[in-house]
């Protein structure tokens, strides 16, 4: 079943992927798929489908118990531990509780990825700045995040996301805590990456709001995928 | 190398936090047993350099009437001359002759005829050999089994055994500033892991973003370095006046050996070393303990 030679046009490849936790059943089964570059997907299902493991994959915060996945065209089974942090920023990801780091500014969590690549303090104040006002939040550059509202902090996460200009866009559920009129305004703001060039996967269950937007979807059933 | 900036919230750290004030005694400790260790080595320099080049023999005059006694002390002397030539270290061994012991005592008895008649004692100059070291303490004992009324040069024994003894104080001294070192490490070492387990999560985030793992260990290495150096420089706060104090003591003993008790400059630049080589220890510990806690995270 398995494929030799990676596709290098496709920035994500599933082959037969399996997912467990502890010895529990596999709750993922058989995952097929790919992104070819800059394309948009969703991938839905119910809560507790398995759309979260699926971009936890992705990002490399877990490996898959069984099959086999590709990044940019590299196996990542064979990714060394010294190799991850470059593949990992390829990609921008938004956390389906955001994670922001609450003893930080604003402007310094979304600095954080130029600054684990090394940019200069330089580059910090000539980009961050303008993409925090792009988000409309240049009145809170210095704030910390307990100070901000769900929705702030939801952009705050997002130019986290795409400050380092990443390859791949993944968001876990971002029109969470959001209402439908903010979140339609965020898939545009998805939308406006994507024809950049940005390939982007985002997981939710909203179905309203993927239905009014034509982007193919991954669904999540059983711990299986239905593509359509 | 230090950027003042960190993405950790290490500061507020009550793992860490108490560092310092682990640091400053063992720098303490360390100073007094390093001080220790210099100033006994600078002694044994010097009694090194006494005892060392020459040894005299002396062989108390055989019993009996003038002519067979002065026999007897020959016999013995040819003795000791043989032990001495089959000893390594040793250069050169020559008796003095009568005349050159007469010349020695003649400040004390005059140049008198009458000294000729008395039954002098014998003398052996030993020239020792600067590259090899001798036992004194053996060489001593061997002679005077074998040679009835041959005794070493007291004085030398004794120095010779003091030097011994400085030599393991000296050992001693090492020992204890090497464990100190490994103690401070391995506090270090459980401080950063419990630093770590704290900021879990924000490490995690980092991971996620794409942050190498020097770029999280160089954050607590800071850490470690200024902490360390924090409580290094107490330390040394703590110990120059004791050293100080010790210095002028010695001084005011003046004369005899003891009055050389001052610490040596090689001394007091280790000592005021001892706090940066603190803070590098507590980095070094620090970075490496990062490094193989993150090796085992995905
Ligand atoms: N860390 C975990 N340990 C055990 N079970 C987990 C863990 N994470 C997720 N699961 C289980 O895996 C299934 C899929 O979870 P998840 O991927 O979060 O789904 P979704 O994001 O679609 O809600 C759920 O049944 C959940 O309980
Ligand atoms: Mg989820």
């Amino acid at each position: 079943m398995r494929r030799e030679t990676a596709d290098t046009a496709n920035v994500v490849q599933f082959d037969s992927v399996g997912v467990r936790y502890e010895h529990g059943p596999e709750i993922l089964q058989d995952i097929d798929f790919s992104l070819p570059a800059g394309s948009f997907h969703f991938v839905t299902g119910a809560s507790g489908a398995g759309k979260s493991s699926i971009l936890r994959l992705i990002y490399l915060a877990q490996r898959p118990n069984r099959g086999r996945i590709a990044l940019f065209g590299r196996d990542v089974g064979a990714v060394r531990r010294y190799e991850m942090p470059a593949l990992r920023r390829r990609i921008g990801v938004v956390f389906q509780d955001f994670r922001l780091l609450d003893h930080l500014s604003t402007l310094d969590n979304v600095a954080l990825p130029l600054r684990v690549a090394g940019a200069s303090e330089d580059d910090v104040r000539k980009f961050v700045p303008d993409l925090l006002n792009w988000v409309g939040l240049a009145d809170h550059l210095h704030a910390k995040p307990p100070t901000l509202s769900g929705g702030q902090k939801q952009r705050v996460a997002i130019a986290r996301a795409v400050i380092g200009r990443p390859e791949l866009l993944l968001a876990d559920e971002p029109t969470g805590n959001v209402d439908d009129q903010i979140a339609v305004r965020l898939m545009y703001l998805f939308e406006e990456l994507n024809k950049l060039g940005t390939t982007v996967l985002i997981a939710t269950h909203n179905e309203n709001l993927v239905s009014r937007l034509r982007h193919p979807r991954l669904r999540l059933e059983h711990g299986r995928l239905r593509q359509d | 190398m230090f950027s003042r900036r960190s993405d950790l919230p290490l500061k507020d750290d009550a793992a860490t936090r108490f560092l310092p004030w682990l640091v400053a005694p063992m720098v303490f400790l360390c100073s007094i047993a390093l001080a220790g260790a210099f100033i006994i080595s600078a002694l044994l320099g010097r009694w090194d350099r006494d005892v060392s080049g020459t040894l005299t023999v002396e062989i108390a005059a055989a019993p009996g009437e003038a002519g067979e006694s002065a026999e007897q002390t020959r016999i013995r002397v040819e003795q000791a001359l043989r032990i001495l030539a089959g000893t390594p270290g040793v250069a050169d061994a020559r008796a003095l002759t009568q005349e050159q012991l007469v010349g020695l005592l003649a400040p004390w008895l005059g140049n008198s005829d009458l000294l000729k008649e008395l039954p002098l004692p014998a003398m052996i100059d030993v020239t020792l050999r600067p590259d090899r070291q001798i036992d004194v303490g053996a060489l001593a004992e061997q002679l005077s089994q074998a040679v009835p009324g041959a005794s070493l040069d007291d004085h030398r024994v004794w120095l010779s055994k003091l030097i011994d003894l400085s030599r393991n104080i000296e050992r001693l001294a090492v020992g204890i500033v090497v464990l100190i070192g490994g103690v401070t490490s391995a506090t270090v070492f459980y401080a950063t892991r419990s630093g770590m387990a704290v900021h879990h999560d924000v490490i995690e985030v980092l991971h996620l973003i794409g942050a190498p793992d020097a770029y999280i260990a160089r954050q607590f290495a800071e850490r470690a370095f200024a902490l360390g150096l924090k409580g290094g420089i107490a330390g040394l706060g703590l110990t120059l006046p004791v050293l100080i104090a010790i210095g002028l003591g010695a001084r005011s003993l003046q004369g005899g050996f003891l009055a050389d008790l001052s610490l040596p400059f090689s001394g007091w630049a280790a000592v005021v070393a001892l706090p940066a080589v603190a803070a590098l220890l507590a980095m070094l510990t620090a970075r490496v303990t990062v490094h193989r806690t993150l090796a085992r995270m995905l």
